[in-house]
């Protein structure tokens, strides 16, 4: 593989993630990878369920006392449409579009910033009312769950800066064409999991 | 980067290995670290045995012997067996689909130097205020009212191993997903790789919830979570079921590989094609499927009400099915075939019987009702030694063996390697079987003594004898290998002379690039056939002689490791409070760490060519040497 | 040398006599002598898979020692090739289909046991007059090492001495005061896991007198691992017929003080009550939570702290020093207790002679 070749919109393949044996062995190792993280957060969720609501004799702050949908809801938003924006920037990957795909890059990071402060906020507002980590085995097992999807979120935006970075001056290449593609693959397994959070932290716990 | 580099100094030996990304150095890797720590597993064992040979015996005292039946445990799970069967599947599998290297190079490495440092870091609890000393299982309640830092020890170092197992994992299924030659199709593949690929998915989807059962602990033992505290609403049961989903699977990530060499080892000495090869694909596959339903068969006496258990029952009883069909096939590849008895096929004859007795006292567990009364008594310590003993350690010794020549180029010598068989076949025995009988007495297990006259003291006593016959066996077997490796007598590609497979169409060790061209697979056991034919050349190749790319090697996975190494140091102190220098080593550990992360994002490693010239130059000094 | 080699046979021989002898256990403990029906029944599902297993076992057996004899290379000649046999779905099939009928064979006493096992639903059924069943209930807490009592219909309570009736299903809540343990006697019924977090239930049943025994009593277990003195956190059980039971608990209900005999006996009882009351109390009324052992019991046991001889010289050294016996118990070293001082050998003399005398049973 030559990291030098030049490519034009014509001589790029329809597949660039998938075009070379290392592009493809990251693309099988990354689904693969996705797998066991689906497990991880599975664990998560199932501990999470098994202690929902559950804290020292006496207890008063439980889900439905404490979570909010409005806030909730416009940070599903965000993200979603984070999701979206980097399916643009990827089309514009496969067309050789790199500053198109750049843009799209940059928004979603934008958004996906944005979410992330916005969960901060919700965190701290939690501390505030003393449903803090150490509250309960309630207070654990929802930080560990939302906050294990927050520090994924933290390390995809940081994937995907530095991607620009590194690569603001040399543009797109058989190199690091599979990088871009699997950043934004995580991108997405992140905003489903978020999804999951959703209905089943958010929904479930103002509901039941 | 070129082969002919001949003699070296023994600095520049060091950093090739501290730098290697080569699948067949990071075997050697492997198998010495794992063979280190499957002897310090083996000391324990003894000190367990000396301790256990009389009632109210003194040896150790309680605290110390929970210590080190914790770490025999853990060492020879985590530290021995899964890191030597490690060593085979790189060693081997690569060649077996006709690969130049795994499908990571970078991370292979990267998962050796987490293991190793992940190793060391548990076994300097002993050097550091102490052991951990909650049982391999390290249930919840136990653990958070340990003292002193064993538990700390434990949940970090197997953290660390663990993503190390788990790269390993995700490396493997890639390579053999995408890296097979031309013609090696899935069901053309070798048994051993089919275990390798089904046990590497385990290991993907299995480590997982261990990894995720480890940080809640970390979270309640450092910073004050709530997750197994039962006074703040927390429940211990959770880290039984995370543990034993890991757990079950594990067993089969340790016994599946076993399985695929002594598949290989009954082909090869028996000169005969695996009988039903297919069968024992599909119960492979099924094996590894099943392991993933049947965590609980281990929580029967947990008190998860009568359905739960039935239904585990059920479906563990379900796994004697295809076990049985391997067992058959196995005997069918014998019957028929033309058997020659040299040391691997020793292992793999006596695997059978010995097996066998550990999976039918494995369906007898799985009769819950009958479990209640089995149960963490020390049928369960007879039963699951006759299964990871008679099982995973003869399949390892076997392997030893076999493909010691693939590894060194050397033979193990026959004749030791036959003592080492018999000690070790009998100590085993009379160790373990007669443990059976010991948990059907009302022998409870992990006791660090037991009281006199309760009709246990003969038969601890015997058990306690034949530990000493292993420890003769594995004794003889370092003597062997000392001896093989200072004789240095050279061996040919097929030393066994019965080899089928493609990594035996291989000069012993095979030159750093594997295949100077990707062979052609014409069917299963490619090599026999190429054999069968009189293809002189060895093989039929897939491509013309040419140019083609390698990785470069690489010190960073070292550094990364041992930056992740030093900041579990820091976190763990840290937490001590009266520790102000902790903080700046966790610092410092994660420095080292992203530093060498960041060093590698930013600096593009291409790798580098093999030339065609060169290539001819290897082929014409192995012709020279009668090697070809 | 022949000599030696007949010394050696019988030495052999001697061995192997001893080795089958031993072969069953104590019926104390051995769940291979079962004293109560959930034994008996685990024990015929023993005997049932064993010989299931037997038979998977004979069958290799046959087929492997054929195997490895008949086709030696060494017999057939060093360059044969043998035929290669890709396999046989005929076989395949058989060696499928065998194992699956076999499995069920165990199945269905499987699920009907685990269910029958586990059936706890007369639990608290009001016992009907005349019917025989008196559904006793025993509370059971696991702690650091030792084994609590209660016995809620009664209003008693006692420690590491479990006594029960014969000849009736009595039922026990299990649940842990700190680490997981678990609740097993094997000669009477296989285990049960004792949760800190939730009360775990099941019923055993005693079908034969422990005053029959040698020792007297039968011997219970904690099978799970929980911390340096788990090997020794024993408890012993008394089983009884239904008059003597309902004697002891009326002995026990009665809450008469035993009377200390004897001016040592007597020295004992203040020590006793100076320094060892605000843990042990010494009546057997009572609710479970007690910080220490119930003692009301304490003469009539079988055992010191669990599994020592039950005599004054072993229950002087373990109030000396019970952390030499018990690793990690929670008992206070006689310095804490004694105002910095050990007890003196008087003071444990007084203090034997005072417990020694603590019986409802006379």
């Amino acid at each position: 593989m030559d990291i030098n070749k030049r490519y034009t919109p014509q001589t790029w393949p329809d597949h660039p993630e998938t075009a070379t044996l290392e592009g493809k062995n990251k693309f099988v190792g990354f689904w693969l990878l996705l797998a066991a993280e689906t497990v991880t957060f599975a664990s998560l969720f199932a501990t999470y369920l098994a202690l929902k609501d559950r804290g020292p004799s006496g207890m008063d702050l439980t889900a439905s006392q404490l979570f909010e949908l409005p806030l909730v809801f416009i940070m599903t938003m965000i993200l979603l449409t984070s999701s979206l924006t980097s399916v643009y920037a990827m089309y514009h990957m496969k067309n050789h579009n790199f500053k198109a795909m750049q843009a799209w890059l940059g928004v979603t990071v934008l958004l996906g910033a944005t979410f992330l402060g916005l969960e901060i906020y919700e965190f701290n507002h939690y501390v505030h009312l003393g449903f803090g980590f150490t509250h309960s085995a309630f207070s654990s097992a929802f930080y560990i769950l939302v906050g294990t999807h927050g520090a994924h979120v933290l390390f995809g935006l940081s994937w995907f800066i530095a991607l620009m970075l590194r690569n603001g001056k040399r543009g797109l290449n058989m190199y690091n064409a599979p990088k871009f593609y699997l950043a934004s693959l995580y991108w997405h397994f992140i905003d489903v999991v978020w999804v999951f959070i959703f209905t089943v932290v958010y929904l479930m716990g103002v509901i039941g | 980067m070129s082969s002919t580099a001949q003699k070296k100094g023994f600095g520049a030996v060091i950093w090739d290995y501290l730098t290697t990304v080569d699948h067949k150095k990071i075997a050697i890797l492997y198998l010495i670290s794992g063979g280190f720590f499957f002897l310090v597993g083996g000391v324990e064992a003894m000190l367990i045995r000396v301790q256990l040979m009389k009632a109210g015996n003194d040896f150790l005292s309680a605290g110390t012997y929970n210590e080190v039946m914790t770490m025999h445990g853990t060492t020879m799970i985590f530290l021995a067996a899964m890191p030597l069967l490690l060593a085979f599947m790189n060693a081997i599998v690569p060649l077996q689909i006709g690969a130049r290297d795994v499908a990571f190079p970078f991370l292979n490495s990267l998962g050796f130097w987490l293991f190793l440092f992940g190793g060391i870091f548990l076994n300097l609890s002993w050097f550091m205020g102490g052991a951990p000393d909650a049982g391999w299982t390290n249930y919840a309640s136990l653990a958070l009212a340990s003292e002193g830092h064993g538990i700390d020890f434990y949940a970090l170092g197997l953290t660390i191993s663990g993503f190390g197992s788990l790269i390993a994992g995700i490396n493997f299924l890639v390579t053999i997903i995408n890296m097979r030659a031309p013609g090696m199709t899935y069901m053309r593949m070798p048994l051993f790789t089919w275990t390798t690929f089904v046990a590497s998915a385990l290991i993907l989807l299995a480590f997982p919830p261990l990894t995720v059962g480890i940080f809640f602990m970390v979270f309640d033992r450092m910073f004050g979570a709530n997750f197994f505290d039962v006074t703040m609403g927390g429940n211990t049961i959770i880290w039984e079921h995370l543990f034993w989903i890991f757990g079950h699977p594990e067993v089969y990530i340790l016994i599946l590989p076993a399985f695929g060499i002594f598949s290989e080892i009954f082909a090869i000495f028996s000169r005969k094609r695996l009988f039903g090869y297919s069968a024992l694909v599909f119960a492979t596959i099924l094996i590894g499927f099943y392991g993933f339903m049947v965590w609980a068969h281990h929580m029967f006496t947990v008190g998860l009400g009568p359905t739960a258990n039935a239904i585990f029952a059920l479906a563990t009883m379900a796994i004697a099915v295809p076990t049985g069909v391997k067992i058959f096939n196995w005997l069918l590849t014998i019957w028929g075939g033309s058997v020659s008895f040299q040391t691997p096929m020793l292992y793999a004859v006596a695997f059978i019987p010995s097996f066998t007795a550990g999976g039918v006292t494995g369906v007898m567990q799985a009769i819950a009702p009958l479990d209640y009364q089995l149960h963490d008594s020390y049928f369960i310590v007879a039963h699951f030694h006759y299964v990871i003993v008679g099982g995973v350690v003869l399949g390892l010794l076997a392997g030893t063996h076999l493909y010691w020549p693939k590894m060194f180029g050397t033979m193990l010598s026959e004749s030791l390697g036959k003592w080492t068989f018999w000690l070790f076949f009998i100590g085993f025995h009379l160790t373990f079987f007669i443990q059976h009988f010991l948990g059907l007495m009302g022998m409870p297990r992990r006791v660090y003594t037991f009281v006199g006259d309760q009709g246990w003291d003969l038969y601890n006593a015997i058990s306690s004898f034949g530990a000493i016959f292993m420890a003769a066996g594995v004794i003889i077997l370092l003597v062997n290998v000392v001896i093989t490796q200072v004789k240095n007598v050279r061996v040919g590609n097929d030393p066994w002379g019965d080899g089928r497979t493609l990594e035996w169409a291989l000069p012993s060790p095979p030159p750093y690039y594997n295949f100077a061209q990707t062979p052609l697979v014409r069917g299963l056991d490619p090599y026999w056939i190429e054999k069968m034919e009189g293809n002189k050349k060895g093989m039929t190749f897939a491509e013309p002689l040419g140019d083609f790319h390698m990785p470069n090697g690489s010190i960073i996975p070292f550094v990364m490791s041992l930056g992740l190494f030093v900041a579990s140091f820091g976190a763990m102190y840290h937490l001590d409070g009266d520790k102000p220098w902790a903080l700046a080593v966790l610092i410092i550990g994660l420095l080292i760490t992203f530093g060498s992360m960041l060093v590698r994002s930013l600096k593009d490693d291409l790798g580098y060519y093999v030339t065609k010239e060169e290539l001819l130059e290897d082929i014409k000094r192995g012709e020279s040497d009668g090697h070809q | 040398m022949i000599k030696g080699l007949k010394k050696w046979r019988l030495f052999a021989l001697m061995t192997a006599l001893t080795v089958f002898l031993a072969g069953c256990g104590r019926e104390e403990i051995s769940t291979l002598i079962p004293a109560g029906g959930v034994a008996q029944d685990q024990f015929n599902l023993l005997i049932l898979s064993s010989v299931v297993m037997l038979f998977v076992i004979i069958v290799v057996s046959i087929i492997f020692v054929l195997a490895v004899t008949k086709f030696r290379r060494s017999k057939l000649g060093e360059d044969l090739i043998p035929e290669q046999v890709e396999g046989s779905a005929k076989l395949e099939f058989l060696w499928t289909a065998i194992p699956i009928v076999l499995i069920l064979i165990l199945a269905i006493p499987t699920v009907y046991s685990t269910f029958d096992l586990a059936d706890v639903s007369t639990m608290d059924v009001q016992a009907e007059e005349g019917d025989g069943m008196t559904n006793l209930t025993v509370n059971v807490t696991g702690k650091l090492y030792w084994w609590e009592f209660e016995y809620p219909e009664h209003g008693i309570v006692t420690a590491q001495e479990l006594v029960v009736p014969t000849d009736e299903r009595v039922y026990f809540n299990l649940i842990a005061a700190d680490i997981k343990h678990s609740f097993w006697i094997p000669s009477i019924g296989g285990k049960l896991d004792v949760n800190p977090e939730n009360v775990n239930t099941f019923y055993l049943y005693f079908d034969q007198e422990s005053a029959e025994l040698e020792d007297g009593v039968f011997y219970g277990k904690c099978a799970e691992l929980c911390g340096p003195s788990h090997a020794l956190m024993d408890f012993k059980v008394k089983s009884l017929n239904s008059d003597d039971f309902d004697q002891w608990v009326a002995d026990m209900q009665a809450d008469e003080p035993a009377p200390v005999e004897g001016a040592l006996a007597e020295e004992g009882q203040e020590i006793f009550e100076q320094s060892c009351i605000a843990c042990h109390a010494t009546s057997g009324v009572g609710a479970s939570g007690q910080v220490g052992p119930n003692l009301a019991t304490f003469g009539d046991r079988n055992r010191v702290a669990g599994y020592l001889e039950h005599d004054e010289e072993n229950l002087k050294n373990w109030i000396a020093d019970p952390q030499l016996y018990k690793p990690g118990n929670l008992m206070p070293d006689a310095e804490s207790l004694n105002d910095g001082e050990p007890f003196s050998e008087q003071e444990l003399d007084a203090l034997a002679a005072y417990l020694m005398g603590l019986t409802v049973e006379e």
